[in-house]
């Protein structure tokens, strides 16, 4: 989510600063220090105070004790920091307390990692709500998680310079001590006395040199617990009393319950009630609440019932296709202008359309919430989710429960997965559930205890919130010698914003920034007029890991590929040189740098392939990074297969190399799955065709090649990780198609080749 | 209500669910075991995998009237007890040096999986690797990780048997 970068700069939200490398600062002045309860220094900032939620029955993670608290010292000289983002595989548990930890100068032996609930301490300084998104996570808590740190660290040595009576000077600090000559003290012992020092006016953050966390490869924090089955997710919780709840949602988007017999249903053992309830976009549905899952799902496999269509019902991905060629060959909206007559003189020309699906992001852990109402009569609500939006959804809850935000505890429960599904504007399951329970609580014979509200697999795949489908089409006028002389681009695909909070935020004059990301901004210094079409439709659409650089980086990588090939130019070669007159140098450097670390450590141009495999090319910039791909591919039964890959990353300091790593290495997986066979949401009579992993088919662990990921050294604040791997990679590897087969693929995901 | 007796990781365990519900959901929702995880319900993601008679199975599809006095073990146990334990062990600990997991959630199905394939099969090959692990899907993308972590564990066994 790129685009979010420019929230903090222009966002009438209360955000602290737009400047990561400030937004400490600013915040600072809220920072308070007091003594825990059973003792041990607590910092945390200073939130409204809020009530203390009720403590979680035995499954659900302990909270700390202070609502806003960060860090707390507790007196074995343990050290518990608290994470404002969701943790759903990125390392967000892991890298910020190593960010914390490395100002603090813990030893990584005392660290101990939760996420933090919904709250006003927690929100992103930069963008002011609390979320995980647009590959952030790092960038922003860089001075803002090692400032804390850094805190924390002056007080404990105010602390023990006072009780040894010598200057603050005199003392260091060192895996959880403070020491000065021989006198040494753990942070545990100090940290009463810490809670009543003032806040040091200002701290001096440590140098890259003299980093002992930062740079150094950590493993995931709770990857023991994984390993045991032990760590608890949204799914997971178990509640005493809780019964768990299935929603039948229509089969259109929007469509609405027109008439229920819920008789066979009823009749299954273990099944408390059925009951009609709203949907999201304006529909309802019919509630199954059970004693468990298998109950539920049984009953609502027997329910009975007629549905009253919703806006889209007719539609189909044919249709819909039609109509985009139709609004392509007129755009109303021109987001860079350029005068594209010189296309008179053209040598020869490229004519290149082409089509991407609706695509599903089909998390492994499908979307659930648990709601505990047993205190709605007191205004009060307690729920348990995996939100990468936390304030958005807490705000969402209770206004569906007709609450007042800070009276509804939102626990942040550690997800499996998300890839952008759990950042919904609309907050959509999370109403939905809300509305669920509360209904629930007026259901005959029905227990104010908590209910948890899940989400089948097919649930997931069907339940909308999708990446847009998308049509490309650019005319390229080239010279004798193949150089452009005028690119005309244009791009229909519904906005992801339009309609949301974030409109006034990430649309500009009409045009949707999510949808030209990566186009905009290329480096190749081509004469381009580039106009988009935002077709509006009733079909529920979703930023898709990397967002409008899934589609974006695919067109302009691929013509890339074809504009060396035009100019009889080795396509890393033509790369280089088109850069060269980029206007911005510091990222035009960072493009080069990351392409040579991958032409280096591949042997590409200096190994030769064995026969019938073929190189294939592509670098693009995303969240702040730069990532650039050299495939080995060859072709099976008409269909591509990876040997290797090869990656080089710009992404400045990388804070922890194991799972940066993992990162580029995932984004990768994550976008080999455009290509892959099947992988397409489509509509039929306004339903969608597909259901299940069956039928849209992830890719398997014998898709998945050997992967080298190589970054560029760098001092310069971190950029983004989670999304940058994926762009480039389905590029990548339809120019190695291109190379052995001499076809362009322009329809993902690929068909097979004759 | 009915009740069967499950041979659940070397205990026998009573539970009161109907004989057709399926294993997972028996596990989850009356034993409290989370571990085996709900990732499709239909066989198609391996998310839930557990031992039958040390065999990788998908528990959300089998239901627990078909399992009989079979020895099931689950990711809870896995390590610890029954022929594969020392596989599980070796898989556990090759998984955290190798930093498999991301999210985690597939994770112990992944983990039963490659403990049934090392326990049967010490020195598996990628191709025997890739035939095995065909039905575990990961979203994050640890596959590299994964093959990684088992070609370790496989030599740690080895290693471990050579010195015994």
């Amino acid at each position: 989510m790129a685009a979010f970068d420019r929230l903090g700069a222009t966002s009438a939200a209360p955000a602290a600063s737009a400047a990561p490398s400030e937004s400490g600062l600013s915040r600072r002045a809220w920072l308070q220090l007091s003594v825990a309860a059973g003792g041990g220094l607590l910092i945390g900032f200073g939130a409204p105070p809020q009530a203390e939620a009720a403590e979680p029955a035995a499954a659900a993670p302990k909270p700390l004790p202070q609502p806003g608290a960060f860090v707390q010292i507790r007196p074995d000289n343990t050290v518990e920091i608290r994470v404002n983002r969701l943790d759903f595989g990125q390392g967000a548990l892991t890298a910020l307390p190593m960010l914390l930890a490395e100002e603090m100068d813990l030893n990584w032996s005392q660290v101990r990692a939760s996420l933090a609930p919904a709250g006003e301490a927690y929100k992103d300084p930069n963008f002011g709500i609390q979320m995980t998104g647009g590959s952030t996570a790092i960038a922003h808590s860089w001075p803002h998680y090692r400032q804390i740190g850094a805190t924390a660290r002056a007080v404990l040595v105010q602390a023990a310079a006072a009780q040894w009576g010598v200057p603050v000077s005199a003392c260091r600090t060192e895996a959880g001590q403070v020491i000065a000559g021989a006198r040494r003290a753990s942070y545990a012992s100090l940290a009463e006395a810490a809670a009543r020092q003032p806040l040091p006016a200002e701290v001096t953050l440590k140098k890259a040199a003299d980093f002992r966390l930062i740079g150094r490869p950590k493993g995931r924090l709770d990857a023991a617990l994984t390993t045991r089955g032990e760590k608890v997710y949204g799914m997971d919780l178990r509640l005493p009393e809780q019964k768990t709840a299935l929603l039948q949602r229509a089969p259109s988007f929007g469509g609405q319950v027109a008439s229920l017999d819920a008789t066979a249903a009823l009749a299954i053992p273990g099944v408390l009630a059925v009951f009609e309830t709203p949907t999201d976009r304006g529909g309802s549905g019919v509630a199954i609440v059970a004693t468990g899952y298998w109950a539920a799902k049984q009953a609502r496999d027997a329910l009975k019932v007629s549905w009253k269509d919703g806006p889209a019902a007719g539609l189909s991905t044919a249709g819909l296709f039609a109509r985009f060629e139709e609004e392509a060959r007129a755009p109303k909206l021109t987001a860079r202008a350029h005068d594209v007559s010189a296309a008179r003189g053209a040598a020869r020309t490229i004519q290149a359309s082409f089509r991407f699906p609706y695509l599903a992001h089909t998390p492994m852990e499908p979307l659930n919430a648990t709601f505990d109402l047993s205190e709605l009569a007191r205004g009060k609500a307690t729920v348990w989710a995996g939100s990468q939006f936390q304030t958005v959804d807490q705000g969402a809850i209770a206004q569906t429960l007709g609450l007042k935000p800070e009276n509804v505890t939102l626990n942040t429960m550690p997800a499996g997965g998300g890839f952008g599904r759990r950042a919904v504007p609309s907050s959509d399951y999370l109403r939905e559930a809300a509305a669920l329970a509360k209904a629930w609580l007026a259901q005959p014979g029905a227990k104010p205890g908590p209910v948890k509200v899940m989400w089948s697999r097919e649930d997931d795949v069907q339940g909308g919130y999708y990446r847009p489908m998308h049509l490309h089409r650019v005319d390229i006028a080239l010279d004798a010698q193949g150089r452009p002389l005028a690119w005309d681009h244009v791009i229909v695909g519904q906005s992801l914003v339009k309609g949301t909070p974030f409109e006034p935020v990430l649309v500009k004059d009409g045009i949707d920034h999510t949808m030209t990301e990566g186009v905009v901004e290329n480096l190749y210094g081509l004469p381009m007029r580039l106009r988009v079409s935002h077709p509006e439709l009733p079909i529920p659409v979703l930023w898709w890991r990397s967002v409008g650089h899934t589609h974006t980086a695919y067109v302009m990588e691929t013509l890339a590929d074809e504009l060396a090939q035009a100019a009889g130019q080795d396509p890393v070669a033509w790369r280089l040189a088109r850069w060269k007159a980029a206007p911005e140098p510091a990222r035009l450097a960072r493009h080069v740098e990351a392409l040579q670390l991958a032409v280096k450590q591949s042997g590409y141009g200096q190994r030769k392939l064995p026969a019938g495999q073929a190189w294939g090319v592509a670098v693009h910039e995303s969240f702040g990074s730069v990532v650039a791909y050299v495939v080995e591919v060859s072709l099976v039964e008409g269909r591509p297969r990876l040997h290797r890959v090869t990656a080089g990353v710009h992404a400045n300091t990388v804070v922890n190399p194991l799972a940066a790593r993992a990162q580029i290495e995932g984004g990768l997986v994550y976008g080999l799955a455009m290509i892959q066979p099947g992988v397409a949401i489509t509509l039929k009579d306004g339903r969608v065709e597909q259901s299940q992993f069956s039928d849209y088919p992830p890719p398997r662990l014998s898709d998945v090649p050997p992967i080298d990921v190589h970054f560029v050294p760098s001092d310069a604040p971190p950029t983004g990780l989670g999304e940058p791997g994926t762009p480039p990679i389905a590029p990548a590897v339809a120019n190695a198609v291109a190379a052995l087969s001499g076809k362009r693929l322009r329809e993902l995901p690929f068909a097979r080749l004759a | 209500m009915p009740t069967t007796t499950l041979n659940l990781n070397g205990r026998p365990t009573p539970v009161q669910s109907d004989p057709s519900t399926p294993l997972l959901w028996v596990l989850r929702d009356e034993l409290g075991l989370c571990g085996s995880k709900f990732g499709c319900g239909i066989a198609a993601c391996g998310a839930c995998t557990v031992h039958v008679d040390g065999q990788a199975t998908r528990s959300c599809v089998l239901p627990i009237a078909a399992v009989g006095a079979q020895a099931v073990t689950t990711i809870e146990a896995v390590g610890e007890q029954g022929p594969a334990a020392a596989a599980g062990a070796a898989v556990r600990a090759a998984w955290i040096a190798h930093d498999v997991a991301q999210c985690g959630y597939c994770q112990s199905g992944q983990i039963m999986g490659a403990t049934a394939l090392l326990a049967a099969n010490p020195q598996p090959s990628d191709a025997e690797i890739d035939a095995a692990m065909a039905g575990n899907v990961c979203r994050c993308g640890t596959y590299p990780r994964i093959r990684a972590a088992i070609h370790a564990a496989a030599k740690s066994l080895a290693s471990s048997k050579k010195g015994a």
